[in-house]
C-alpha cells in the first residue's frame, strides 16, 4: 500500500474516534491522535496476518471464560487465523480500544455498524478492551502485563518452531512499571527476536505529562541497557515506522519508540494540555467546538 | 511412620517423562522448590525467570494459551501476594491451565512472616476459576499432579517439600475427603500438615471415650464433598477445623460457610493462626506458640464436650498408618 493510503487510514481512525468522543460526551481521543499512524501502518503494511474470521458485527457479550462457558468468544479472530507462519497482534494499553476498533473498521475487518455498539451495555465493544473485544486477544487492562504474556506466547511459539512475529503496541507510561522491565530483561535473556514492540511515546499518562509523574527517560538507552534493540522515530511518519520495523534485531527483541503528539491532526486539543488522558466534553460550547472541527477538518461524520 | 525426602523432586521427573506439554517455570528457587532434578533431566522444558514473579505468572498465562501446561514453582508468598494481579488477569480470568506450586505453607518454614504463606487459601479462594489443592503427606505430594492436570483451568497446589511423612496409600481424589476415623461426638476436619499433628492424639482421645469423625481435606475449592456435610449433620457436640493457615478465609471459613448455608446450627471451633502473622522458628515451636498443635486440639475438644480428658504430651503417639489404611480400604468398599 502506498504511504498516502496508509495516511488516509490513519486520519479515518482519528475521524471516527473524534465522532464517538463527541457522541459519548468524552473519550480516549488523544490516544487516537498519537497512535493513528501506528495502528494504520501495522494493519495496512507491517503485519503479516490473514483475513478476519470474526463476524463483521461483533457478537454480544456471552460470559467470561470458564470451564463451563462453551460460547466464549475471543476478539483475536478479527486479526485472522493463528497459523505458525502468521503474525499475531497484542494491544497492551487497552484504553486504546476505540483506536483499535476504528483501525479494524478502516481496514475492512469490522463494519462501521459494529462500532455503534461501543460502550453499550451487553456489548463486547467495550471502552477499555477485554479479550472478547474486537482485535483483542489478551486481558490487558491492568497495564504492564501484556509484554510478559507475549513473552510466554513467543517462548511457546519458539518451542513449536513457529516463525510468525508477535507485534505489541505499548504506551510509554507502561515503562514506569517494574513488570515491564522484568519482561524486557527476560526477552533479552532468552534471545527472543520474534517480539516487535511499537511504543506510542506521547509523553502522556493519566495525571498529565509523564515527566511530572515519574521518570522513564532516557527510554532508548534504558531499553538498550536491558539488552533490547531500540530505535527512536517520529511516530507520525509512516515511512519511518516501516523502516524502523525492518531494523535488524537478531537474537534481541525490537522496541520502536514512536515519538508522537497527543493532539496530532486535532490541534484544537492543544489548549487542554497537559490534561489529555481522557477528553471530557463538559458543556455545549465544547461540544459544538469539536463538532465544528470535525466538519471543517474531516468533512463531518463518517459516511 | 516413615519420613521421605524430596518426594516432589523425584516424582515430578518420573511423572513428566511422557508429558512433553508439561513445562517447569522457576523463580531463582530451583533447588528450594525441588525442581533441580527436572532442570537437569529436561533442560529444554525448564525456564528460569529469576526473581521476576509478576513477569513469570503472566508469561505462564501466555504459554498456557499456546497449549503447554506451565508448572510454576516458587514460595507461595511470592505468587499469591506479590503477583496476585498477574495470577488473576493473566491466568485465572482466561481460565488457563497453569499449575501453581506454592511452597512453604504456614509455619512450615523458619523464614518468618515474609516467607510463611498464612493466607494463601483465603486469598485464592476468592479468585474465580481457581481450584485449590493442599497436600498432607508423600502420597498426596505425588498424586496431586494427576489431580491438578485433570482440571480444565488454573490450579493452586499448596505443596510440601523436604522430609514428609507417608500417611496414605491411596492417591488423592479431587473433591473427596479421606475418612480417617468414624464417630459421632464431633467432626474434626484437618488439612495439610495438621492431619499428621492430629493423628498423634486421636487414638488417645478415642480410648478416653471421645467418638471422633476425622476427615482429611485436600480439595479446598471447590468445597463440595457430601461426606463433609453428612459428618457435620450427625456430630453431637460440634465441629473442629484445624489448619496451618489463618482462621479467616481458609478451611475454617469454608466449613463455616457450609454450615450456615445448610442451616446446621452447631458449634464450630477453628484452630489456626488467629488473625496474626507468625515469626521465624521451628515448626514444633511455632505450632505450640500459636496454639495449633495436638495439645490445642485436646483443649478445643475439652471445651466442646465440656469435660476434662487429662491428656498430656506423654500420651501422644506416632500417627498410626495401618489403622488409617484399613479405614480407607473399608470406605472404598
Amino acid at each position: 500500500m502506498d504511504i498516502d493510503s496508509v495516511k488516509k487510514i490513519a486520519n479515518g481512525i482519528r475521524r471516527r474516534v473524534l465522532e464517538f468522543t463527541i457522541r459519548n460526551g468524552g473519550g480516549y481521543l488523544s490516544q487516537a491522535c498519537s497512535s493513528a499512524e501506528i495502528f494504520a501502518t501495522l494493519y495496512a503494511e507491517l503485519m503479516n496476518i490473514g483475513p478476519s474470521m470474526a463476524p463483521k458485527i461483533p457478537p454480544a457479550f456471552c460470559g467470561v471464560p470458564s470451564k463451563n462457558n462453551k460460547s466464549y468468544f475471543s476478539g483475536y479472530l478479527y486479526n485472522g487465523p493463528k497459523e505458525p507462519h502468521l503474525d499475531r497482534f497484542f494491544l497492551s494499553p487497552v484504553h486504546y480500544a476505540l483506536v483499535l476498533y476504528a483501525a479494524l473498521v478502516e481496514t475492512g475487518r469490522m463494519d462501521a455498524e459494529g462500532l455503534e455498539m461501543f460502550n453499550r451495555d451487553g456489548s463486547t465493544v467495550e471502552m477499555i478492551g477485554a479479550d472478547h473485544s474486537p482485535g483483542h486477544e489478551l486481558m490487558s487492562g491492568s497495564l504492564g502485563q501484556t509484554l510478559s504474556q507475549v513473552l510466554g506466547i513467543a517462548m511457546a511459539r519458539k518451542r513449536k518452531g513457529e516463525t510468525g512475529k508477535n507485534w505489541v503496541v505499548m504506551s510509554d507510561g507502561e515503562f514506569m512499571i517494574g513488570q515491564t522491565w522484568e519482561a524486557v530483561e527476560t526477552l533479552s535473556f532468552y534471545n527472543i527476536d520474534t517480539v516487535k514492540v511499537i511504543i506510542d511515546a506521547n509523553g502522556q499518562s493519566a495525571d498529565g505529562k509523564i515527566g511530572t509523574v515519574n521518570q522513564i527517560e532516557p527510554l532508548k538507552q534504558r531499553l538498550e541497557s536491558f539488552g533490547a534493540v531500540a530505535v527512536e522515530i517520529n511516530g507520525h511518519d509512516i515511512q519511518q515506522l516501516i523502516n524502523a520495523a525492518n531494523t535488524p534485531h537478531e537474537g534481541k527483541p525490537l522496541f520502536i519508540i514512536a515519538r508522537t503528539n497527543s493532539c496530532q491532526e486535532i490541534e484544537i486539543l492543544n489548549k487542554r494540555a497537559p490534561k489529555l488522558h481522557f477528553i471530557r466534553i463538559n458543556n455545549e460550547q465544547e461540544k459544538s467546538e469539536l463538532q465544528r472541527f470535525l466538519q471543517e477538518k474531516f468533512g463531518g461524520v463518517n459516511p | 511412620m516413615r519420613l521421605e525426602a524430596r518426594v516432589h523432586e523425584k516424582n515430578l521427573v518420573k511423572w513428566a517423562a511422557d508429558k512433553p506439554e508439561v513445562i517447569v517455570f522457576s523463580a531463582d528457587l530451583t533447588n528450594s522448590t525441588e525442581i533441580g532434578l527436572f532442570k537437569e533431566t529436561y533442560p529444554d522444558r525448564f525456564y528460569s525467570f529469576g526473581m521476576t514473579e509478576q513477569n513469570m505468572m503472566s508469561a505462564a498465562g501466555g504459554m498456557a494459551r499456546e497449549g503447554f501446561t506451565p508448572f510454576v514453582h516458587t514460595f507461595a508468598v511470592f505468587m499469591y501476594r506479590r503477583a496476585l494481579d498477574q495470577i488473576e488477569m493473566s491466568i485465572a480470568y482466561p481460565n488457563l491451565k497453569v499449575r501453581i506450586f506454592g511452597f512453604l505453607p504456614g509455619i512450615t518454614t523458619p523464614g518468618g512472616a515474609s516467607h510463611q504463606a498464612i493466607n494463601d487459601i483465603g486469598i485464592l479462594r476468592t479468585v474465580p476459576n481457581m481450584t485449590i489443592l493442599e497436600t498432607g503427606d508423600a502420597t498426596e505430594v505425588e498424586s496431586v499432579l494427576d489431580v491438578a492436570q485433570s482440571i480444565d483451568g488454573p490450579v493452586y497446589v499448596r505443596q510440601l517439600r523436604g522430609q514428609i511423612p507417608r500417611l496414605f496409600k491411596e492417591p488423592m481424589k479431587l473433591g473427596k475427603s479421606r475418612v480417617l476415623s468414624k464417630g459421632d461426638d464431633l467432626v474434626l476436619l484437618t488439612s495439610g500438615i495438621m492431619t499428621e499433628e492430629a493423628l498423634k492424639v486421636i487414638p488417645v482421645l478415642k480410648k478416653r471415650g471421645v467418638s471422633i469423625e476425622h476427615l482429611h481435606i485436600s480439595t479446598h475449592k471447590p468445597f463440595t464433598d457430601d461426606n463433609i456435610l453428612n459428618a457435620i449433620e450427625k456430630a453431637r457436640y460440634g465441629v473442629i477445623t484445624m489448619e496451618n493457615h489463618t482462621v479467616i478465609g481458609g478451611l475454617g471459613s469454608s466449613v463455616s460457610e457450609l454450615m450456615s448455608e445448610k442451616g446446621l446450627g452447631k458449634r464450630l471451633v477453628r484452630i489456626g493462626l488467629k488473625d496474626t502473622y507468625a515469626h521465624g522458628g521451628s515448626k514444633e515451636y511455632l505450632m505450640k506458640y500459636y496454639e495449633i498443635d495436638a495439645m490445642s486440639l485436646v483443649k478445643s475438644i475439652e471445651d466442646l464436650i465440656g469435660q476434662k480428658l487429662n491428656i498430656t504430651e506423654q500420651d501422644f503417639i506416632e500417627p498410626q498408618i495401618d489403622e488409617i489404611e484399613q479405614l480407607v480400604k473399608s470406605e472404598d468398599l
